[in-house]
């Protein structure tokens, strides 16, 4: 054997993954061999020193909680999508209606009538993003104070969004900016729960209808879309989809 | 299987490995806040993906999302300093020119060896934690990475050889200091 090849299957032999044909052959030639036999030595020093217990970083505490409590949450809202229980021909025949669609949806483009929200959605990840690649784009006044920021709309827009802090839910208010989405200008708030920026566009439209609240995702970011109160609310992130939930919960308050 | 069901048997077979799932979060992105997000996501993907568990080995099973998880945050994140390889000229130094007692002292310090770690490129980095920290076999650890089975063993090779050089370098870099 060769030190060339012995200096890889050293690996092997250290961590028990060599045949018995290759682990005679290998013993042998650390045996025979100084300076192989030096490199298999100090392979074992770097192991042991690996195997220190400081090395590996337990879980803290409250992420067992967190994340148990971000289940729950998502498995009530798979439950609340599926009201009654799927038999399995409705099961195949819904498969095959969705395969149907996507047929159409792919080859016939023409038959593809975007809807207004789909465009928008493309529009507020668009804004979402260049915000955030540009960090000169992202606010235009940057304060963590909601009396601060409302009044900065004045004259800038022809209305006044509702502008509130959740610092105490850990979502804390970064700041505003007008920006210009769905053909007029809209008001844009910033906030920020760790290191996740939420971009949460609002315009005021037509009807004074509350429109349910749809969520979806686009190119990896997570969108929620709702009217209240005459406004139209999208609340977009690259956070995950359970806490950009909790996120519209306190803004619909 | 009804939700509250599956919820049940998710958290039996999964949630004991929190801190495998959190060790490797940790080396991968090497910051905690970061770990911190990546494991809640990568807890909510096994979830939605709970149907495809062979229920075998679920520690397997978790890290290969994790690790999926780590690398889609690491490539959205891509700070400039994340994967700079590693000055050549370090390597010049012949790894022969140490001697056992020598790097025994030098690993006997726990921090220097925590370090030499961290700066190691994330390739190497990720499979000497599956290896030496997590103790998976090679196949274990093919599966999770998805590499072949002699890319596991070279990248071993290639990571314990790089990490001895770092862990010289530091030796200089104090004895110069």
């Amino acid at each position: 054997m060769s030190c060339y090849t012995a200096q890889e299957l050293i690996h092997g032999y250290l961590d028990c993954e060599l045949d018995v044909r290759e682990t005679a052959e290998i013993e042998r030639h650390i045996h025979e061999c100084k300076a192989c036999d030096s490199t298999y030595q100090k392979q074992l020093i770097l192991r042991s020193a690996l195997r220190d217990t400081t090395l590996y970083f337990k879980a803290p505490e409250d992420l067992k909680r967190r994340i148990h409590t971000s289940l729950q949450i998502e498995a009530k809202a798979e439950t609340a999508h599926r009201p009654f229980r799927w038999s399995w021909a409705l099961m195949a025949a819904s498969l095959a209606v969705l395969l149907l669609a996507t047929t159409l949806w792919k080859f016939a483009p023409a038959f593809r009538a975007s809807s207004n929200d789909e465009l928008v959605a493309h529009e507020v990840v668009a804004d979402h993003i260049r915000s955030l690649q540009m960090t000169s784009h992202l606010i235009d006044v940057l304060s963590t104070n909601e009396h601060t920021v409302k009044p900065w709309f004045n004259g800038k827009i022809d209305f006044s969004p509702p502008v509130r802090d959740f610092a105490e839910h850990d979502f804390q208010l970064y700041g505003g900016r007008v920006g210009y989405l769905n053909n007029r200008t809209v008001a844009t708030l910033v906030y920020q729960r760790r290191s996740h920026f939420i971009n949460l566009y609002i315009w005021p439209v037509e009807s004074s209808n509350n429109v349910k609240e749809s969520s979806m995702q686009l190119q990896g970011y997570n969108l929620i879309q709702w009217t209240s109160s005459g406004m139209m609310y999208w609340a977009v992130s690259d956070l995950n989809s359970v806490e950009l939930q909790e996120f519209t919960r306190y803004v619909q308050q | 299987m009804n939700t509250r069901k599956k919820l049940t048997s998710f958290e039996e077979a999964v949630l004991p490995h929190l801190d495998a799932a959190y060790n490797l979060a940790r080396w991968l992105t090497r910051n905690d806040a970061d770990a911190h997000d990546v494991v809640q996501e990568a807890y909510l993907r096994a979830f939605r993906f709970f149907a495809s568990f062979n229920g075998i080995d679920g520690r397997a099973w978790l890290l290969g999302i994790v690790r999926n998880t780590s690398y889609t945050w690491i490539q959205q994140n891509r700070s400039p300093g994340l994967s700079v390889p590693l000055d050549d000229e370090i390597y010049e130094i012949e790894s022969n020119e140490l001697n056992p007692e020598a790097l025994l002292q030098q690993t006997s310090d726990g921090k220097m060896v925590r370090e030499a770690l961290e700066k190691l490129p994330l390739e190497f980095r990720e499979v000497l934690v599956l290896r030496e920290l997590e103790e998976f076999s090679y196949k274990e650890i093919a599966q999770i990475t998805g590499l072949p089975i002699g890319t596991v063993m070279s990248r071993l090779a290639r990571g314990r050889k790089r990490l001895q050089q770092v862990l010289i370098n530091q030796k200089n870099v104090e004895v110069l200091s």
